[in-house]
């Protein structure tokens, strides 16, 4: 299996704005052509579209506007880790030879329909987010003894993070106590808890390893990859763990022949302030039952480790996007570009993305 | 419409079952998720227990589990007690909405 290394990236500011899907997808395109050197069309095999958006042929679409003209080119839908499943499909692409080098580019519009799961009956009326959301949080409150202000510290911390994260979605710093009193989505789910959709796109340029440098000095291997589906159902998952994450961390740490406690920064899936917690602990970034004291801990010592972006809270959520800009965020953070948000010496990185309540993870780890 | 939904739409709150290795086959589908074998459908018993709730503007929504396996998120009417996860409860109607 050849090596496939992360040489260019690009990000759009992540908006309320109803732009159209191609618009959003040219965009974070251009800044890959912009920013990469010795790029060109012809160079490019594969470009990969990430979205949850209805409209179709969006692979050829990029294409042509771009004008590349690739051999492979395709839509990938997932839901929320959309963008992390056609970051797996170009690594395979061009780890089994079949492509040299890939553009994986994901957006998604404020408005898209990705976060109702239709096919879903078991969830009868109550097919928003919020309502899994709700179980989730009312079962870590039952079971860990959570409290609504440790679910507040990582609103509060990620909201922080994303201040210095100029594609956030949001730039308003929030207290714990604002939080905490902020309104009501359900008895258990704060509005300042949830994360938003969202306009926006990411893209990232993926090479095989003979050509990594010329591109750039500074290529970034992606070393471990895990991924799980348990379900597509709601109804099906357990409510205080995060099973399918367990899943495909234990398989990307063992790809990238490195344990938990070697990872330097993640950029993890909290859809809502309860993920987080679940998430640091299932990732095995902390002991089961410790999540809430590890984060509290790097809020008060402001250490950026979890989240560096702003998590999806911070940053904002257009789905087919996320995963992808989390992986450009990690990018920047192993090359020293990360600007404010830079985690100091980071060499391992971790992408936690996952779709519909945790029914499937995706688990990335990057190296320098 | 399929066949859950049209018996949905007419109050029923069925499921489909195996009719060679006899597996409920939750959420429902056309086919055994076990062996792939033709499914029956037939009436979910009403005695459940309380997996998880929660509320939303003075109205309760929950988790309910029936038979050991099909799980739903309803509305549940706890007649002012606070919900326990674990009680029986049971089911009272279903309905759809039009949306064909």
């Amino acid at each position: 299996m050849k090596k496939v290394a992360v040489v260019g990236y690009g990000n759009t500011k992540f908006t309320k704005d109803e732009l159209p899907i191609e618009s959003l997808l040219l965009e974070s395109t251009k800044q890959v052509f912009d920013t990469t050197k010795n790029l060109s069309q012809d160079l490019i095999d594969g470009v990969i579209v990430s979205t949850n958006d209805n409209s179709k042929y969006l692979g050829a679409i990029l294409s042509e506007l771009s004008g590349i003209k690739p051999k492979i080119s395709h839509t990938v839908e997932h839901l929320c880790s959309s963008g992390s499943s056609a970051v797996i499909s170009g690594f395979s692409y061009i780890a089994s030879g079949l492509a040299d080098t890939v553009l994986v580019t994901g957006a998604d519009k404020i408005d898209n329909p990705g976060q109702i799961l239709e096919w879903d009956k078991s969830r009868g009326e109550y097919n928003h987010p919020i309502y899994w959301a709700s179980m989730f949080t009312k079962a870590h409150k039952r079971q860990f003894s959570t409290t609504d202000e440790e679910l507040a510290i990582v609103s509060a911390k990620n909201h922080k993070q994303a201040l210095d994260n100029p594609n956030a979605y949001s730039h308003k710093p929030y207290t714990i106590s604002e939080i905490m009193n902020s309104k009501n989505v359900t008895d258990d789910l704060r509005i300042l808890d949830c994360s938003y959709s969202c306009s926006g796109s990411s893209s990232i340029l993926l090479t095989s390893e003979e050509n990594a440098r010329k591109f750039t000095d500074e290529p970034i291997w992606i070393s471990g990859i895990g991924q799980k589906t348990n379900s597509a159902s709601f109804t099906k998952n357990q409510l205080t763990k995060l099973s399918s994450t367990i899943v495909a961390a234990n398989a990307a740490y063992k790809m990238a022949e490195i344990i938990p406690q070697e990872i330097d920064t993640a950029e993890i899936h909290d859809a809502f302030s309860v993920c987080e917690l679940m998430a640091v602990e299932d990732l095995g970034l902390t002991e089961k039952n410790t999540g809430a004291s590890y984060v509290r801990n790097l809020f008060n010592t402001e250490d950026r480790k979890i989240n560096p972006r702003g998590g999806l809270i911070g940053a904002g959520h257009p789905l087919g996007a996320t995963g992808i800009s989390q992986i450009v965020e990690i990018t920047q953070q192993l090359q020293n570009k990360a600007k404010k948000r830079q985690i100091s010496n980071a060499k391992k990185g971790l992408v936690h993305n996952m779709s519909a309540a945790a029914t499937s993870s995706t688990v990335i780890v990057l190296e320098s | 419409m399929n066949k859950f939904e049209s018996e949905i739409k007419t109050g029923n709150f069925v499921t489909s079952e195996c009719i060679d290795c006899n597996k409920i086959v939750w959420p429902p589908s056309d086919y055994c998720d076990n062996c792939f074998m033709e499914v029956n459908w037939r009436r979910v018993s009403p005695n459940g227990k309380l997996i998880e709730w929660s509320k939303k503007n003075n109205s309760i929504f929950c988790i309910a589990e029936f038979e050991n396996t099909i799980r739903v998120i309803g509305k549940l009417d706890s007649k002012n007690v606070i919900p326990k996860p674990g009680q029986l409860l049971k089911f009272i109607s279903c309905s759809l909405k039009d949306q064909y």
